[in-house]
């Protein structure tokens, strides 16, 4: 039994250095001089920290609007999407009707299809409605590419409910609805935290469609897209950083949603 | 058993929203994106699809992006389930594990190119520790080492990606309790069995939605490839961009991601049908 | 009694609370559709400059310091995009009548498809009579008949070389005025010398513009032309040359989508590319660097110009605005600014000051004389192929993959991919542009 346990831990241990080291060098990479950057061998400790990278990156035009504007459409975009996700997951767990598969497989295909051959057509919409050019289109947008996932995992996810504890919470007078929001919803807990994280994360990293509908009210991600990808590896490193951060916020806020394990909470 | 007959119509209500909501936004721009790859300036043809199909680089790109799914796909999910098992275990630091498992799930497609491309470069991170401890240095992502160059993207999208189907199984997991195990482990089952007997039916929805959500998104992985490889490894939705923006000719471009389509098709039937939520796993 | 298991998870009312707050506070963050981040305040008479150049983020900051600080009749929002989004952009706006950029930005290859979609600005060329645009590069801007762009600043590319490659350099020869043939002998040298690794590199990424070394640099100084000559003897040799050239060149190249960040790392020690992708290597120590012209070939020294102009879409708001706007970015004030910041040299007759900063002097240094040359051969990118100049350019990647890459003969691809090449040209039917002879229509004969 001690060897089990041994092994477990060194099993975790050896995974998450795999995860972690790639994310110790970005930070690293991004908190070095620009000078330190071109040596060989390269250090592998921060013996040469400076913001200098990071402080031009953040000092460029539209930083801050950009990230406002990623906030507010990550998080509407959540919103939305479970709104119109959730129902439609639960109806796939508790029914089957004709056309079942079929839908599944039509929402699944909207994602498997490169959107950059849309882009004309998607601007175009928006630019005939009146919407380019603002948040809403991109919640649009990222709703429509973030419900595929919301609706399979949660539909997943109600699944593994049984069904018996809703139906005895109705014979003892809950309402459909009630029986839905005490019963089933706490324990998919972790799948809606999940489709959430997924949700906001596509929303956070999503590019192509932002730049395509927004021209002076876009997202971080769009704003920086260009200057990030052709400007010299050290900013690279200083703008990936920056991106990744408030993602990582966010799944920080969701994380004891996603593991509520049966009878236990990891914090 | 599933609900039937007189139940229809609550469904119907219920997942109207999301088809309301798709169809205004996307058929349009289906319909016309999608004819783009038939329609020339004179009327249909098949001019296109015939230019697709001349073009050398879109055969590499087809076996490279099976190549890529077919070897990376199985490792994935392997390693996830072996994530999520090893934490079902609750080891000591656990919540820490977790939280460092989940970070590359933030991580853009982008930054993640730019990391491992920041690793493997001609003198990046990894030649760097091996000439710290003396040995040589190697062109892992050259052309003329197409092994290493093609395991080198292997392993940045397994990092990258690997938390997607980790958290899905993860989810899956919370909702199996633990009764049936121990009923199994009380008539003396062991380990592998309790898994393969016990476990893995119960977690088959949550990996059919996995397999599914993830062989969709590998089929549409080109960001890393290309921040690695450039065009050495051509992948096909990168020779989609190519042909867009690049070459200028959204018509090649919409074929070529219409064969993309097509495969992701083949893969979700697949999966829909081969791997149906067993009866008897839920009410 | 509903069984429910006393330690399950619940979702307790504080935290369902505060999503209810979050969830009703989004919308009306989202309320005025997103904040501006044009950095102009976005409405009240500040007009959009849409543009595909500036992308790296100091040149970025500097042009849009220049905008706030020079042009100052009107606010200019600067609007940095990728290449592919901008005819993306620009396409669905004209086509859909809803215009928001007053002002496009872009090189000569990006403007050309959209020629139709641009307003005629014979106007505005004819008032910049005193600027001295040099008529090839006005000739240009006519893209089909009236002038669609005004010039806004050009490049070329050029040689940058570390000293110490210099050690190499066989005797006798004269770095500023290599032949190919020399350059050769020197890469083989310095690639023995330097422990049998290559020091040469070229921009040969994904994005890289190695496209240009080949149809403005080596075939011109070989042949004399780029299209006509396509698959004539003495393309055979040049691509023989080039092969040969390849096998002293970091494989690495392939990986380059720009030669400053190998050259600032050491990787390579003598590079060619674009002037403004070069100026960042002899940055920190201008003392260790040089940049030469291009070398020259048995039919004198090719070399290719790199312009950029600015249009106004058709529909677009505040035209006179972006009239004004344009004419300001050709005075010499902000030609010379341009210059000394980011790297793109004057089309105007601005004289270049001789206080600039050292890495763009020694770029100056090298166009000039690049330019003066006796046997100089000007060579323009592709005129008039509209969408298909990704395609042409793709060509002669082609070429350079099978040849030196893949090791097929010589005869045979340059045979193949000038059959496309033909096929083409004869859809399009397009007068030849420089060096070609102005023939009509062009082919590769």
């Amino acid at each position: 039994m001690r060897g089990w346990r041994l092994a477990v831990q060194l099993g975790c241990v050896a995974i998450t250095l795999f995860m972690a080291v790639p994310l110790y060098l970005i930070a690293l990479a991004a908190l070095s001089s620009r000078r330190s950057l071109n040596e060989f061998p390269l250090t592998l400790l921060p013996t040469d920290v400076s913001g200098e990278t990071m402080s031009t990156f953040l000092r460029s035009t539209g930083i801050a609007g950009g990230l406002i504007n990623s906030i507010t459409v990550g998080l509407s975009t959540v919103a939305l999407a479970l709104l119109i996700g959730l129902p439609a997951g639960y109806a796939l767990a508790r029914w089957t009707f004709r056309g079942k598969d079929a839908y599944q497989l039509a929402l699944l295909l909207t994602r498997a299809l490169p959107i950059v051959v849309l882009s004309v057509p998607l601007a175009r919409i928006f630019l005939s409605t009146g919407l380019y050019d603002t948040t809403y289109a991109v919640i649009l947008l990222h709703t429509a590419l973030a419900l595929p996932t919301t609706v399979l995992i949660t539909s997943a996810i109600f699944l593994g409910v049984p069904r018996e504890q809703e139906e005895a919470a109705m014979i003892f007078g809950a309402s459909p609805l009630a029986a839905f929001l005490r019963v089933v919803a706490p324990q998919a807990l972790p799948g809606i935290a999940a489709s959430a994280v997924f949700t906001f994360v596509l929303s956070w990293n999503e590019v192509l469609g932002a730049s395509i509908l927004t021209l002076n009210r876009r997202t971080l991600p769009a704003q920086v897209f260009t200057t990030l990808a052709d400007s010299p590896l050290a900013f690279r490193f200083a703008g990936g950083l920056a991106l990744v951060l408030p993602a990582l916020l966010f799944i920080a806020a969701v994380r004891r949603y996603l593991l509520n394990m049966w009878g236990t909470t990891l914090r | 058993m599933t609900r039937r007959g007189p139940g229809v119509p609550g469904a119907v209500w219920l997942i109207l929203p999301s088809l309301i909501f798709m169809a205004v936004l996307f058929l349009w721009p289906l319909a016309v994106g999608v004819t783009q790859a038939f329609s020339g300036p004179d009327g249909p043809t098949t001019a296109y699809l015939r230019r697709m199909l001349d073009d050398p680089y879109f055969w590499q790109a087809t076996r490279n992006t099976a190549l890529l799914i077919v070897v990376l796909l199985p490792v994935q999910f392997a390693l996830a389930l072996t994530m999520a098992l090893l934490l079902r275990q609750r080891p000591r630091l656990a919540g820490l594990h977790f939280s460092i498992w989940v970070v590359p799930l933030a991580i853009s497609d982008l930054a993640a190119g730019l990391v491992w491309l920041s690793i493997f470069t001609d003198r990046g991170y990894l030649n760097s520790a091996l000439a710290h401890v003396g040995a040589g240095s190697y062109s892992w992502l050259s052309f003329e080492h197409p092994v290493t160059m093609f395991l080198a993207v292997v392993i940045a999208e397994l990092w990258r990606a690997t938390s997607l189907v980790f958290v899905i199984l993860m989810a899956g997991l919370q909702g199996i309790p633990r009764d049936y195990e121990e009923a199994a482990a009380v008539f003396g089952a062991g380990y592998w069995q309790r898994l393969r007997h016990v476990l893995l039916p119960q977690l088959r929805p949550s990996l059919q939605v996995a397999l599914i959500l993830r062989t969709i998104l590998a089929l549409e992985a080109f960001a890393v490839a290309q921040a690695l490889t450039g065009r050495n490894l051509p992948l096909l939705v990168g020779e989609t961009y190519q042909w867009y923006y690049t070459l200028q000719n959204p018509n090649v471009a919409t074929a070529i991601a219409l064969v993309v389509l097509a495969l992701s098709s083949v893969a979700a039937i697949g999966y829909l049908r081969l791997i149906r939520p067993g009866p008897g796993v839920t009410g | 009694m509903t069984h429910r298991n006393p330690d399950g998870p619940r979702i307790s009312r504080r935290a369902l609370l505060t999503l209810g707050a979050g969830a009703a506070a989004v919308p009306v963050l989202g309320a005025c559709g997103g904040v501006s981040t044009s950095g102009a305040g976005g409405g009240s008479g500040s007009i959009t400059l849409m543009s595909n150049q500036f992308s790296p983020v100091e040149e970025k900051q500097h042009f849009e310091q220049i905008l706030k600080t020079k042009v100052t009749a009107e606010k200019v929002a600067f609007n940095q995009v990728d290449t592919g989004i901008f005819a993306s952009t620009l396409q669905s706006q004209v086509d859909a009548g809803k215009v928001q950029i007053s002002v496009v930005g872009a090189l000569h290859g990006d403007l050309a498809p959209h020629a139709a979609r641009l307003i005629d600005l014979d106007d505005v060329l004819g008032s910049l009579g005193d600027r001295g645009f040099s008529p090839e590069l006005t000739d240009l801007a006519k893209l089909g008949g009236s002038t669609k762009y005004v010039p806004w600043m050009q490049a070329s590319y050029v040689l940058a070389v570390n000293k110490k490659a210099l050690q190499w350099l066989p005797s006798g020869v004269d770095v500023r005025q290599l032949t190919y043939d020399q350059l050769l002998e020197w890469m083989t040298a310095a690639r023995q010398g330097n422990g049998n690794k290559a020091v040469f590199g070229i921009p040969a990424g994904v994005k890289g513009l190695y496209h240009r070394f080949f149809q403005g640099f080596l075939l011109p100084s070989f042949t004399g032309g780029q299209i006509t000559t396509f698959r004539s003897p003495e393309a055979v040799t040049a691509w023989q040359y080039m092969k040969q050239l390849w096998a002293q060149t970091a494989t690495a190249s392939t990986t380059y989508d720009n030669m400053q960040e190998p050259l600032q790392r050491g990787e390579v020690l003598v590079g060619f590319d674009h002037v403004a992708r070069l100026v960042g290597a002899p940055a920190d120590k201008p003392d260790d660097w040089l940049m030469v012209p291009a070398p020259s070939g048995p039919k004198g020294l090719g070399y290719m110009v790199v312009l950029a102009g600015l249009g106004i879409p058709r529909g677009a708001p505040e035209i006179d605005k972006a009239k004004d706007a344009i004419k300001t970015l050709t005075t010499a004030d902000v030609q010379v600014e341009v210059l000394r910041q980011n790297a793109f040299f004057p089309v105007t007759n601005a004289a270049v000051p001789a206080d600039l900063p050292a890495a763009i002097a020694l770029a100056n240094g090298a166009i000039t004389a690049q330019r003066a040359a006796g046997n100089a051969i000007l060579s323009l990118p592709p005129v008039g192929l509209g969408t298909r100049d990704g395609e042409v350019a793709q060509l002669f990647k082609n070429c350079f993959k099978e040849i030196c890459l893949d090791g097929k003969p010589v005869k045979q691809v340059l045979e193949a991919q000038a059959g496309q090449l033909n096929a083409i040209l004869d859809e399009l039917k397009v007068p030849c542009w420089q060096p070609d002879p102005a023939g009509n229509p062009c082919r590769a004969a």
